[in-house]
């Protein structure tokens, strides 16, 4: 039987004809990824210097998880991530002013290939499954013997396929159709993903982004996407670097095959502290009046210039409700200029919201709006686990961030269509 | 024992903690899913925890149940990072699936990672798990990551001024 996308890039990145589910490689990596929580000065994190690299041109280091540095021990993170950048002769810093989360960085300068293989120490790195690049986070120790050394391990897995059909209907966006998936298939631990069919055709750059980030949390391992004609184009307006796409055998063995029809996806909501199993349509919250606290639009899956356009779409001429405080962060600052010049930065800033400079910030639970003990926050950034964002007291659902800008103003869990003037001609 | 399915890595080194002492960072291991559990490990225990024990944040989990005093985990299955992490970190970890059947709270336990089996000491019965290569398990030998990144001159062992 043949490959599948992930296994054909773990093969061809260490020189085996072929690499089959439960196999261990040691590979080499084309691109490496680090941030700033590689350089904390603990035992745990980068607890002293690194002396050398087998490939600078290889290694990016990008600020994303605490900027600009809230506490003092994220400032001496960021001193020590200049130094090594500088010192080593890394491909690139993306420094304070120039930064993004991550996985938005690596898509907006193709730091991943169609075909390559990259690694960074964050789970989220799926992103890059986006570029037809093979992604997925290791951890942080890993991440530098990787730079160190010019090489890691993996363990391949077999895939899930999943075929998109159809169309997304309006009102619905890519996190609800993440949020349909993992409420019909649930976890996929163990397993890579691969998203093909005619239906993926009609998703743009930023919405297969959300997709692949948050496939994070269907426990997928690698998460892949073929390089079709959106991509191409996409790159082709970015980068002059060559590159050979990977796409599976015509034989590829999958684990399961799910046919998913896009029209059935409606607005949907994870309820607090897990996602898998724990998804429920947004009308059966719609009469339940669950107040909020805190509505949050941000992080690497929902910062996107399509969440700020959705967000500015539902708060134009309307008021974020008394009591209640909606942040947004752009995920990068390339997507904050880009706003701003759209006009979404003012729109939101009158209508209440707080716009804050790109980082993780939030989603976190780092700085930027931490939730308090007690309190209901809404958000549409990639995790609702108890205690993720601040206090492990307090109780955070997620959805898209249509849905969060909605709440903003009710109040309570609510969808556009139920903020008075929106949706009107 | 921790047999819950699912735990994650916020919970078991919740963001809150990352800038605090160890013996303060200590209290807040786990403490969301069992308030009191992390004062009561001593030293030489082994964990036995449930299905994908460690999902989500790749942050290095495994060192703050290292701090308390573990010195092996042995699980239904691991996360992908987690298990990553505690092989990078040194810790021996075994994916044992059935040890939650085999296994009761207090009982005596050796694990052999070489042999990748669980011995009930208390029951005098043995369980197999899914063995570690020989390249990751040498990993562990060594110390971790780290340590032999020092070894190879790859990283100081001081911090620049």
């Amino acid at each position: 039987m043949g490959s599948t996308m992930a296994n054909k890039v773990l093969a061809s990145h260490a020189g085996l004809a072929k690499v089959s589910p439960g196999d261990i490689v040691v590979t080499e990596v084309d691109s490496v990824v680090m941030s700033d929580t590689a350089f904390y000065l603990a035992a745990d994190r980068l607890p002293s210097d690194i002396e050398k690299v087998a490939h600078p041109e290889r290694v990016s280091i990008l600020l994303d998880h605490g900027v600009p540095a809230p506490a003092i021990d994220t400032a001496h993170s960021h001193k020590r991530a200049r130094e090594h950048a500088k010192r080593l002769g890394l491909r690139l810093l993306a420094d304070v002013g120039r930064h993004g989360i991550e996985h938005q960085v690596v898509l907006e300068r193709a730091l991943g290939l169609p075909g390559q293989l990259l690694a960074c120490n964050d789970t989220h790195t799926t992103g890059a499954g986006v570029l037809n690049c093979a992604a997925r986070g290791i951890g942080l120790a890993d991440v530098v013997y990787l730079a160190c050394t010019g090489k890691t391990w993996y363990r391949a897995s077999p895939a899930i396929k999943f075929v998109l059909q159809g169309r997304l209907p309006s009102g619905t966006s890519a996190k609800d159709l993440f949020l349909h998936l993992s409420r019909r298939f649930g976890s996929q631990q163990g397993h890579d993903v691969e998203y093909h069919g005619p239906g993926l055709s009609t998703l743009g750059i930023d919405e297969r982004s959300t997709l692949a980030i948050m496939s994070t949390e269907l426990d997928a391992n690698f998460v892949m996407m073929p390089a079709d004609e959106v991509l191409l184009d996409y790159l082709a307006g970015i980068t002059g670097e060559p590159f050979t796409p990977v796409e599976p055998d015509p034989d590829a063995e999958y684990a399961a095959v799910y046919e998913v029809e896009l029209g059935e996806v409606q607005p949907f909501v994870a309820l607090p502290h897990r996602i898998n199993g724990n998804v429920v349509p947004l009308h059966e919250l719609e009469g339940q009046h669950v107040a909020v606290d805190q509505c949050f639009i941000g992080s690497c899956s929902n910062g996107k210039l399509s969440d700020l356009r959705d967000a500015a779409a539902v708060l134009a001429g309307q008021r974020v409700a008394d009591g209640v405080r909606l942040l947004v962060t752009p995920a990068s600052q390339a997507i904050y200029l880009e706003a701003l010049r759209a006009g979404y930065i003012e729109t939101l800033t009158e209508a209440g919201a707080v716009v804050t400079p790109a980082t993780c910030g939030a989603c976190a639970g780092g700085h930027s709006g931490v939730v308090g003990p007690g309190e209901v926050c809404i958000t549409s950034s990639t995790r609702n686990f108890k205690g993720r964002m601040g206090s492990a007291e307090a109780e955070i659902y997620m959805a898209s961030s249509a849905v969060v800008a909605a709440s903003a103003v009710l109040g309570h869990i609510g969808g556009p269509l139920a903020v008075a003037g929106v949706g009107v001609a | 024992m921790i047999p819950d399915d699912a735990v994650n890595t916020d919970a078991i080194m919740p963001r809150a903690g990352f800038s605090l002492p160890r013996e303060q960072q200590r209290k807040l291991v786990l403490a969301s899913l069992r308030p009191g559990w992390s004062e009561q490990v001593q030293e030489g225990d082994v964990l036995v925890a449930g299905n994908s024990f460690g999902i989500g944040s790749s942050r290095p989990a495994v060192t703050v149940l290292q701090a308390l005093g573990l010195r092996a985990i042995v699980a239904e299955s691991f996360g992908e990072v987690f298990l990553r992490n505690s092989v990078s970190y040194a810790m021996p970890v075994l994916e044992c699936p059935g040890v939650l059947a085999t296994v009761d709270e207090g009982e005596m336990v050796e694990v052999d990672m070489g042999a990748a089996t669980v011995r009930n000491l208390t029951r005098g019965c043995e369980l197999s798990g899914q063995p570690l290569p020989e390249m990751l398990i040498d990993v562990i030998k060594r110390g971790g990551l780290y340590a032999m990144l020092r070894e190879q001159g790859y990283m100081a062992s001081v911090v620049r001024a």
